[in-house]
């Protein structure tokens, strides 16, 4: 790693001092809604989470959960998206570092971006732009953040690509993305967000479209990297095998909220939201004996616009009706504290999950 | 629930066979795609898509394919259902050579042969109503169901789980999940004998993937079906198959029982596979060195490697990996492999020792318990067959190692590894 550390373009800290939180990255009731004609579609509703340097976040949840909207919240993408003639409404805190993100100046969020925070997309073909080559797309995103002329940035780009495992990077630079395969763009892709060493890299399905030897060789090297740079990650994905490889905490989401959140570990082996359970039953899994049927989630993900009263769960969840009162359809249930840094959105008491995993969940898994 | 006779054409055509029989069977079948160029549009190549592959479909059971992209997994579903027209080779199906079949000499066997397609939204038309879509088979082959068609229509939507009442519903109306049950349904129609699916979950999101995973499951044990099942998803496949075939560049590497080849896989291939299937347990996740990464990415199918396709890439190859293609053999009940240095058991070809440069960096990325294990149980496997047929081959190995008395090649593999430091690996081929 060369020491061509962040002295290039000149970033004015905005001053904020109010109530900063200690953690690294911090993420305070995010709500991402989008007008629409049919209605609101509330892709993220109140959504907290912190995460430290040299961690890796693990997001899981179905399509239309909310994952993705959450990342592009993170990294100030939504309001400056033009598609459309109506903006994202966001409301909450994101705190980097240090510093309030959504009420910053959209200038510095501009340079931080790439630069503090960066971003590895699901399809690698889309984008990267097939205009440019590999090498002047990476030695563009260098330079827009530090003062080198283009040799340096070049050479730089040069040790990223070969850092990543891409073989003979001094010719491969000059390549197009076309000629690459799909592991290849998906290694030049990290070469590109990982050039101007950035604190926070956030992964979007960076593996859902390779096939799984490549995808080995990419958690491989996502992993290697973070040691190497001591980044924090978010890993947004619907496999909870790759979730299982790579995080230190994992987040639930379903519905645009985070319905469970914890230690990578407890999240498997105590999950204490029925949906939780409904996920890992439905995965088949290699490195068990062979059950004869899985377990699914009934019913299909909710609708963003109409999400169901009280618990966005209660039409798909077998135990809806266990909490008295009909307070699954009425109330919606806030995250709890169910275990040393762990938490759920259920309204069954402790005693009834702790009963129900125990003895009818986890025999069958 | 049960399958009310069909009282038209179709109960007069031939009786299905019976479970256990063979219902497809494929032989060296092989399908070109040619790339032309220039004003004459002259064929300068082709992509080898399919290019020799034996195999048996049996009455009732599950054949599950996996492979990489471009393994040529879709164009061998495409080809046994005679959507694609093999450049070479044989489809048989109940006996009835339908290799070069005609559109009207095929249609009677499209009733016996549906598919099932991977993507639900661009399989179904958009303009049309569920109706229209699940009778269009009725339609096509002027079979007049039992009770009409509307009625019939109804019936296969709650067979696999849908409203019947969504009749004249359009297919935007429905999620993924429940179009997957449409082109199911669809399929169903006519009661088919087989349904080849092309990654028919794939596209789904993990709990409705269960859910179609299941229906099918129920469905096969209630109408009898043959499957093949094309998916790249290791775990869905296990979960769905009897026998499963691994194809790697257009050639089918190991075809065996599911048990067989998730205990102990064969090819190398294969179990480079099965090992990068991210495991859903942290607690397993330091146990990372079990992992086989192979270096590279496939090769073009273009112009395939010599020999053993997979050699580029593999540990174990050897010189006779780079000019002898292996053939597809049995060597265990139920588990055909080609390969000529197999794991988990003895070598093919053990007088061929010297590992190709290639294969000693891939060995690189194999952690060395990985190696030393699979030469053992090589070793072992290769000790056992030596004593039972007292074979002379088994004296020469001390030359070659001392960790294993191991015919195979495995051995130096695993003594190169700890000692891949020092240089003069070169261990001589012993004659």
């Amino acid at each position: 790693m060369t020491e061509l550390s962040k002295s290039g373009a000149a970033v004015s800290e905005p001053v904020k001092a109010s109530q900063a939180p200690s953690a690294f990255l911090e993420v305070r009731d995010l709500k991402v809604h989008f007008p629409t004609d049919d209605g609101l579609v509330k892709s993220v509703d109140g959504l907290s989470f912190t995460l430290e340097k040299g961690k890796t976040l693990g997001i899981v949840g179905e399509s239309g959960s909310g994952k993705s909207v959450t990342s592009l919240g993170i990294m100030g993408l939504h309001t400056t998206g033009q598609y459309g003639k109506r903006k994202a409404q966001i409301s909450g805190e994101i705190w980097l570092d240090g510093t309030e993100l959504l009420s910053a100046d959209p200038d510095y969020v501009r340079k931080l971006r790439g630069r503090e925070m960066a971003m590895i997309f699901q399809d690698p073909l889309s984008a990267l732009h097939p205009y440019y080559t590999i090498g002047q797309q990476i030695v563009e995103a260098y330079r827009v953040h530090h003062k080198v002329d283009k040799k340096v940035a070049r050479r730089r780009a040069v040790e990223m690509l070969d850092r990543v495992g891409i073989p003979q990077p001094d010719k491969r630079i000059d390549s197009y993305p076309h000629e690459f395969s799909g592991g290849m763009r998906q290694r030049a892709m990290i070469a590109m967000s990982l050039v101007n060493n950035p604190e926070l890299l956030i992964a979007d399905e960076p593996t859902t479209a390779l096939d799984v030897t490549v995808q080995a060789q990419i958690l491989d090297l996502i992993r290697d990297l973070q040691q190497e740079f001591g980044s924090a990650v978010i890993i947004i994905t619907h496999d909870l095998g790759v979730v299982a490889e790579l995080s230190d905490d994992i987040l639930v989401m379903y519905g645009g909220r985070c319905i469970e959140r914890g230690p990578a570990e407890k999240v498997f082996y105590e999950p204490r939201h029925p949906y939780t359970w409904g996920l890992l039953g439905s995965m088949p899994r290699l490195d068990r004996e062979q059950t004869e049927r899985l377990i699914p989630v009934k019913g299909s993900p909710p609708s963003l616009i109409n999400i169901p009263s009280g618990c966005a769960f209660n039409p798909r969840c077998p135990y809806a009706d266990v909490p008295k009162d009909n307070v699954t359809r009425t109330v919606r249930p806030e995250l709890t504290v169910v275990g040393s840094q762990h938490w759920a959105a259920c309204h069954m008491t402790h005693e009834q999950r702790e009963r129900i995993w125990t003895e009818e969940i986890a025999p069958k898994l | 629930m049960a399958i009310p006779a069909q009282s038209d054409g179709v109960a007069t055509l031939t009786k299905g066979a019976a479970p256990g029989e063979t219902l497809l069977k494929v032989t060296g079948l092989q399908k070109h795609f040619p790339i032309r160029k220039g004003l004459l549009q002259r064929q300068v190549g082709a992509v080898r898509a399919v290019d020799g592959i034996d195999f048996e479909v049996k009455s009732g059971e599950t054949l599950g394919v996996v492979g990489e992209s471009g393994c040529g997994k879709s164009t061998m579903g495409r080809l046994i259902t005679r959507l694609l027209e093999p450049t070479a080779g044989k489809v048989e199906f109940e006996g009835k050579d339908i290799t070069h079949l005609s559109v009207a000499g095929m249609r009677p066997m499209r009733r016996d042969v549906q598919m099932i397609f991977q993507d639900p939204y661009s399989s179904l038309n958009p303009r049309h109503t569920i109706g229209t879509i699940v009778s269009a088979p009725f339609k096509l082959q002027g079979v007049m169901p039992e009770g009409g068609v509307k009625k019939e229509v109804q019936r296969l939507l709650s067979v696999v789980g849908l409203n019947p009442e969504h009749y004249n519903r359009y297919p935007h109306e429905f999620s993924g999940g429940q179009r997957q049950r449409i082109g199911i349904a669809r399929a169903l129609a006519l009661n088919p004998k087989m349904v080849v699916a092309d990654e028919p979950v794939s596209a789904l999101d993990v709990s409705i993937q269960a859910q179609v995973v299941n229906l099918l499951d129920d469905l096969q044990q209630e109408l009898g079906l043959t499957y093949v099942i094309i998916a790249h998803d290791l775990s869905v496949v296990r979960h769905v198959s009897d026998r499963i075939a691994v194809m790697y560049l257009g050639k089918i590497v190991e075809l065996a029982d599911r048990e067989s080849l998730y205990k102990a896989p064969m090819h190398p291939y294969t179990k480079a596979l099965m090992s990068a299937v991210p495991i859903p347990d942290p607690r397993r996740r330091s146990a990372k060195s079990e992992r086989i990464l192979l270096k590279g990415d496939v090769p073009s199918p273009i112009s395939p490697p010599s020999g053993c396709r997979f050699h580029t890439r593999c540990w174990k190859a050897t010189q006779i990996c780079t000019t002898v293609e292996p053939p597809l053999l049995e060597l265990k009940p139920g588990q055909q492999v080609a390969c000529h240095h197999p794991e988990n058991f003895e070598d093919q070809a053990p007088q061929d020792t010297v590992l190709l440069t290639a294969a000693k960096e891939a060995a690189e990325l194999v952690a060395d318990e990985v190696l030393a294990e699979s030469a053992a149980t090589s070793a072992a496997v290769a000790a056992e067959v030596a004593a039972a047929t007292e074979a002379p081959a088994a004296k020469e190995s001390p030359a070659v190692s001392k960790e294993a008395p191991a015919v195979s090649k495995e051995a130096p593999a695993a003594a190169e590894a700890p000692a891949k430091d020092t240089p003069a690996e070169e261990q001589p081929a012993k004659e």
